[in-house]
C-alpha cells in the first residue's frame, strides 16, 4: 500500500489508447463587477484521459478552484459565469446542460472533495446516514443495499471499524478519517472524474501523507480519472502524471510530471519551483550558545479546564503545555515545529501573556512577572506576528494608525514622531510610506503580512514570535517575507520564536529546533542535528511524511502510524508523563 | 524574486461627502429635517393651537370634518385640527424616539458589551437579569413605573428606555463575545494596550453597525410603545398630542373617520423610514471595506 503506484501508471496510463474522459475548450470564466465584466480565467484548454491524474498548480488568484467549480458546474451564480467555451463530458457540452441534468452527473459519473472535511459533512447526521443519502440519490436502491455500498466505500478507504464508523458523527473522527469519510462519498459512486480541491491542505503533515497514499491506489484500482487542485508543488511531485501550471487565469505550461520539474520552460514556473523550500540535511546554526540566553523558559505549564455535570466541576484537563524548558539566545531562530494540537501556538500565547501559565520566563535572566507593569515592559521586548494578517489587523484603522498604534499605547513620541516612525517602518518592510491612509483590505496578503512585521518592529523588540506567519501565504510570496524577516535578523540582530508546522520551511530557516508532540517537547537541538540524524520516532515521521517537490522520490514503506486520536486532554488529578531526555550529541536531546 | 503585489488605489473621502452621494440618504436626512422644522415651527405654520376646539371643526351632527380647504387634513372628534395636532405631536414623538431610544441605547451598549467582553461571573450576572426582563412583560413593568412616577413626558421617555434597552443588550453581548476571541483583538493585547482602549478603540467601530441599525429600527418602536402607554392613560397626558396618542384617541371610528388614523400612522412609518435610510447609508460610510461601492 505504501509502494508508489505510480510509477507504472506514468508508463502505461497516459497513452492513446486511454480515451479521454473530459475536455476543456476555450473556457473563459468572467464575474460581473460594477467596474464591468472582469476575466477570471481565459481560453483555457486541456483533456484527462481515463485513469490519469492530472494537477492544475498555481497560486491565489490562478483561477485553479474556478476551473474546478465550472466542470462540476457550481460556480457562484449569479456574478461568476462561464463566458465561453466548452467542457465536453461523455458527449454533453457541461456548461450548457440544464442544472436538472447537471444534479444528475454531480456526484455520479463527476465527484469532488473539498478542502475542509469538516465543513463538508453535515455534523449533525451520522456517517452512514450521509452516505447512503448520497448513494440513493443517484441509484434508486433499497436502504439496505445503499448500506452495504456505503460499507464497501469506507472499506475501499481503509477505515478501521467500518462498520462502527456508519453509526458515528463527524465530530466523533479524527480530521484524517473525516477526509477518508468524503473521499468514501465521492468514490461510492464509482465517478469517472474526481475532483479534489486542494484535498489536504487543512491537513496535518501525517495525514496529508496517509491521504495521499490513499487516493493514489483508490484512482489505479478503479481507473478514475483525478484532478488535483493544490498550490503545494511538493503534493504535485508525488501525485500527478501531468501537470497544468495557471497564473492569473491563463495556462503557464503544461507537462508531464517529471519534465516539468526536470526541465521548466515557462520563466514563471521556474520561478515558481525555486521558491519551494526543499528539505535537506539542516543548516549549520552560527549563533553563540555559551553566553546568557535572551529568553529562558522553564517548567512552562498551560493547563485547561473542561468543566461539567450539574456543579460545573473540572472533569478532565487539556495539557496544551506540560512543563518544557527552552532557551532562546539573541540574534537566533528557535523553531517549534509539531501538528496541530501539540500546544506550540499555547507556547506563543504563554510568551505573550495571552493565556495563563505556571513556570517560570526569564528575559535576560530576569524573571517576567505577572503584573501589568511587567506584562506592558515585556511587550516592549517580545512581539508576536500571527498566521492571518486579515485577522490580526483592525479592518476599520488605516494601516498607518495600526502601525503607530503601539507607539500610542507606549506613550511614546509625538503624532509628528509617530507618523515618522510608521513612514519609515514601512519603507524598511518594502512598502511606500505613501499606502498609510489605506485600510487593510486594500492589501494583498503577502503586503498585509508586511504590515503586521512593521507594527511588531515598532517598539524595536529583541523578539518576534512568528506564529505560522508564513503559513497562509502563497509560496513566492512566503519565500519574499521569509527572506525579509532574515534580512531584519542580520541588521537588528532579531531573535525569532518561529512557529510552524512545516518541516520544510523550519529547516531552511531555523537555528535551532524544537519538535513538539501532545504538549512536549520530544527532540531538540540544532537544525543540522535535528534533520541530519533525526533520532525520535516522531521526528522521523514528521521528515518522512513532508512532500517533496521531486517526482523522483521512492517512498519508504510507511511506519504504522499510531492511534490518531491521542490527545492530551487528561482525567483530572492525573498528568501526563514527564519525558526524560538523553544527550545524542552536543545540544541535541531526544525524548526516551 | 520579483513577484510584484498590486492593490487598488481607492482615495478616502470624508464621512459626509460620501453620505452625500447616497440619493436614498439624502431623502431620508431631508424628512427628518423637515420633521424638525414642523415640530419647532408649529405655532407658526398653523393658525390654530393643538388644542383649540374649535365650533366650526364639526359637522352638524357632530362628526368630525374629513380632510378639505379649512383643515388640511381634517379634524378630530373633538373639533381639533389634525394638520395642528400632528405638527405638535411630532414635538413629543421625536423627544420620545430620540431621548427614550437613545437612552435604551446607552444602557444595552453598556451591559451587553461589558458582560460580552468581559464575561466570567459579573458578565453572566449581567446577561441573567438581562433574560429576566426579556422575560418579563415590558408594558406591566412600563404601567408599575409610570405608576410610581408622576407622569411626564421624561417620565415616559425614561420608562420606555428602562424596558427597551434589552434587545439591544442581547445582540451585542454576543457580537462582543465573538469579537473578543478575534485575533486581532489578541494582537493588541500582545502590543500592551488596555481594556479600556481595546473597549473603545476596536470593540465599538465593529459594533457600530449593530448599534446604528437597532437604533434606527428602535424609534419606530419607542413611538409605538409611547402609543399605547398613552393609550392605558400612563403615558404623555392628554390634550399634549403625541403621534401615538392620537391614533389610539381615534382608531374606535376608524371606519367613520379613516383619516384620523391614516395620517399619524403615516407619519410614524415615514419617520422611521427616513432614519432608517439614513442608518443604514450611514452604516455603509462607516465601513471602510465598502468604500467605493453603490
Amino acid at each position: 500500500m505504501s509502494m508508489r503506484a505510480k510509477t507504472n501508471s506514468v508508463t502505461s496510463v497516459v497513452t492513446d489508447e486511454h480515451p479521454t474522459v473530459l475536455s476543456v475548450r476555450q473556457l473563459d470564466i468572467s464575474v460581473r463587477t460594477e467596474a464591468g465584466i472582469l476575466p477570471l480565467v481565459q481560453s483555457l484548454n486541456f483533456d484527462l484521459k481515463r485513469g490519469e491524474t492530472l494537477a492544475i498548480a498555481g497560486e491565489s488568484g490562478s483561477g485553479k478552484s474556478l476551473t474546478s467549480l465550472a466542470i462540476m458546474g457550481l460556480l457562484p451564480p449569479p456574478a461568476v459565469h462561464v463566458a465561453g467555451g466548452q467542457i465536453i463530458f461523455d458527449d454533453f457540452d457541461l456548461t450548457k446542460l440544464p442544472e436538472s441534468k447537471m444534479q444528475r452527473l454531480r456526484g455520479d459519473r463527476i465527484a469532488m472533495i473539498f478542502q475542509e472535511p469538516m465543513t463538508a459533512l453535515n455534523p449533525v447526521m451520522r456517517i452512514g446516514d450521509q452516505l447512503t443519502e448520497a448513494i440513493r440519490a443517484h441509484e434508486p436502491m433499497s436502504g439496505r443495499a445503499a448500506r452495504i455500498r456505503a460499507l464497501e466505500a469506507l472499506k475501499a478507504v481503509r477505515l478501521t471499524e467500518p462498520e462502527r464508523r456508519l453509526k458515528q458523527f463527524p465530530h466523533e473522527l479524527s480530521g484524517g478519517m473525516r477526509q477518508r469519510v468524503v473521499i468514501a462519498m465521492a468514490i461510492a459512486l464509482r465517478p469517472d472524474v474526481m475532483i479534489a480541491d486542494e484535498p489536504t491542505t487543512a491537513l496535518d503533515v501525517t495525514v496529508q501523507r496517509e491521504v495521499l497514499d490513499l487516493l493514489r491506489i483508490l484512482t489505479t484500482e478503479m481507473g478514475m480519472a483525478l484532478i488535483l487542485i493544490t498550490h503545494d508543488m511538493g503534493v504535485v511531485a508525488e501525485m500527478a502524471d501531468r501537470v497544468l501550471i495557471m497564473q492569473k487565469g491563463q495556462l503557464v505550461e503544461e507537462a508531464d510530471v517529471r519534465t516539468l520539474f526536470a526541465a521548466p520552460q515557462m520563466p514563471y514556473t521556474r520561478k515558481l519551483l525555486s521558491s519551494v523550500p526543499r528539505m535537506g540535511k539542516g543548516r549549520q546554526s552560527t549563533v553563540d550558545t555559551s553566553m546568557q540566553p535572551l529568553i529562558s523558559v522553564r517548567d512552562l505549564q498551560v493547563t485547561y479546564d473542561l468543566r461539567g455535570g450539574i456543579l460545573d466541576r473540572v472533569q478532565a484537563r487539556v495539557h496544551a503545555v506540560e512543563k518544557i524548558n527552552f532557551d532562546i539566545f539573541s540574534g537566533e531562530t528557535f523553531a517549534v515545529v509539531g501538528e496541530s494540537g501539540c500546544g506550540k501556538s499555547t507556547v506563543a500565547r504563554a510568551l505573550t501573556g495571552l493565556v495563563p501559565h505556571k513556570g517560570i520566563i526569564k528575559f535576560e535572566g530576569q524573571p517576567i512577572l505577572r503584573d501589568r507593569a511587567s506584562q506592558l515592559a515585556n511587550t516592549r521586548v517580545m512581539q508576536m506576528v500571527f498566521q492571518d494578517p486579515m485577522a490580526a489587523l483592525n479592518g476599520r484603522m488605516t494601516v498607518g494608525d495600526l502601525v503607530r498604534e503601539p507607539l500610542v499605547i507606549h506613550n511614546i513620541g509625538t503624532p509628528q514622531s509617530r507618523t515618522d516612525r510608521a513612514a519609515e517602518l514601512f519603507e524598511r518592510v518594502g512598502l511606500g510610506a505613501e499606502v498609510l491612509d489605506r485600510y487593510p483590505h486594500e492589501f494583498s496578503g503577502g503586503q498585509r503580512q508586511r504590515i503586521c512585521i512593521a507594527r511588531a518592529l515598532a517598539l524595536n523588540p529583541k523578539l518576534i514570535i512568528a506564529d505560522e506567519s508564513v503559513s497562509a501565504l502563497d509560496v513566492s510570496v512566503q519565500a519574499t517575507v521569509l527572506e525579509l524577516l532574515q534580512e531584519l535578523k542580520a541588521e537588528l540582530n532579531m531573535s525569532y520564536l518561529f512557529i510552524s508546522h512545516d518541516m520544510a520551511v523550519v529547516e531552511n530557516f531555523a537555528d535551532r529546533v524544537a519538535v513538539m508532540y501532545l504538549g512536549q517537547i520530544v527532540e531538540t537541538g540544532s537544525s543540522a542535528q535535528v534533520f541530519g540524524n533525526p533520532q525520535h520516532q516522531y521526528t522521523r515521521r514528521l521528515i518522512a511524511a513532508a512532500p517533496f517537490p521531486d517526482p523522483d522520490r521512492v517512498f519508504l514503506p510507511r511506519e504504522d502510524s499510531e492511534d490518531d486520536l491521542r490527545s492530551p486532554i487528561m482525567a483530572k488529578g492525573q498528568t501526563p508523563k514527564r519525558l526524560k531526555y538523553c544527550s545524542i550529541d552536543e545540544g541535541h536531546l531526544v525524548a526516551i | 524574486m520579483a513577484f510584484v503585489e498590486t492593490a487598488p488605489v481607492l482615495l478616502p473621502l470624508s464621512v459626509w461627502q460620501r453620505l452625500k452621494k447616497r440619493k436614498l440618504a439624502l431623502f431620508g436626512m431631508t424628512l427628518i429635517f423637515l420633521t424638525l422644522f414642523g415640530a419647532i415651527c408649529a405655532p407658526y405654520l398653523t393658525p390654530y393651537g393643538p388644542n383649540d376646539q374649535m365650533f366650526d371643526g364639526l359637522t352638524l351632527q357632530g362628526a368630525p370634518m374629513a380632510p378639505g380647504a379649512q383643515f388640511a387634513l381634517g379634524t378630530d372628534l373633538l373639533g381639533r385640527d389634525l394638520l395642528t395636532r400632528i405638527l405638535y405631536g411630532a414635538r413629543t414623538s421625536l423627544i420620545i424616539g430620540l431621548v427614550a431610544n437613545g437612552v435604551a441605547l446607552i444602557i444595552g451598549t453598556f451591559v451587553g458589551v461589558t458582560a460580552g467582553y468581559f464575561g466570567g461571573f459579573w458578565g453572566s450576572v449581567l446577561m441573567r437579569f438581562t433574560d429576566l426582563m426579556m422575560a418579563f412583560p415590558a408594558l406591566l413593568l412600563a404601567i408599575c413605573l409610570a405608576a410610581i412616577f408622576q407622569p411626564s413626558l421624561w417620565i415616559v421617555a425614561l420608562v420606555i428606555a428602562t424596558v427597551n434597552w434589552v434587545q439591544t443588550a442581547r445582540v451585542l453581548y454576543a457580537e462582543t463575545a465573538s469579537l473578543s476571541e478575534r485575533e486581532f483583538i489578541a494582537a493588541e493585547r500582545t502590543l500592551g494596550a488596555s481594556n479600556i482602549r481595546i473597549l473603545f478603540r476596536h470593540i465599538l467601530p465593529h459594533l457600530t453597525p449593530t448599534i446604528i441599525v437597532w437604533g434606527t429600527l428602535g424609534i419606530s418602536t419607542t413611538v409605538l410603545l409611547e402609543a399605547t402607554l398613552s393609550f392605558l392613560g400612563v403615558g404623555v397626558q392628554p390634550p399634549t398630542p403625541s403621534w401615538g396618542n392620537i391614533i389610539f384617541e381615534n382608531q374606535t371610528y376608524f371606519q367613520a373617520a379613516p383619516w384620523l388614523v391614516f395620517f399619524p400612522g403615516v407619519a410614524i412609518v415615514t419617520l422611521a423610514l427616513a432614519f432608517n435610510l439614513v442608518g443604514d447609508a450611514l452604516r455603509d460610510v462607516l465601513d471602510p471595506t465598502q468604500r467605493g461601492r453603490g
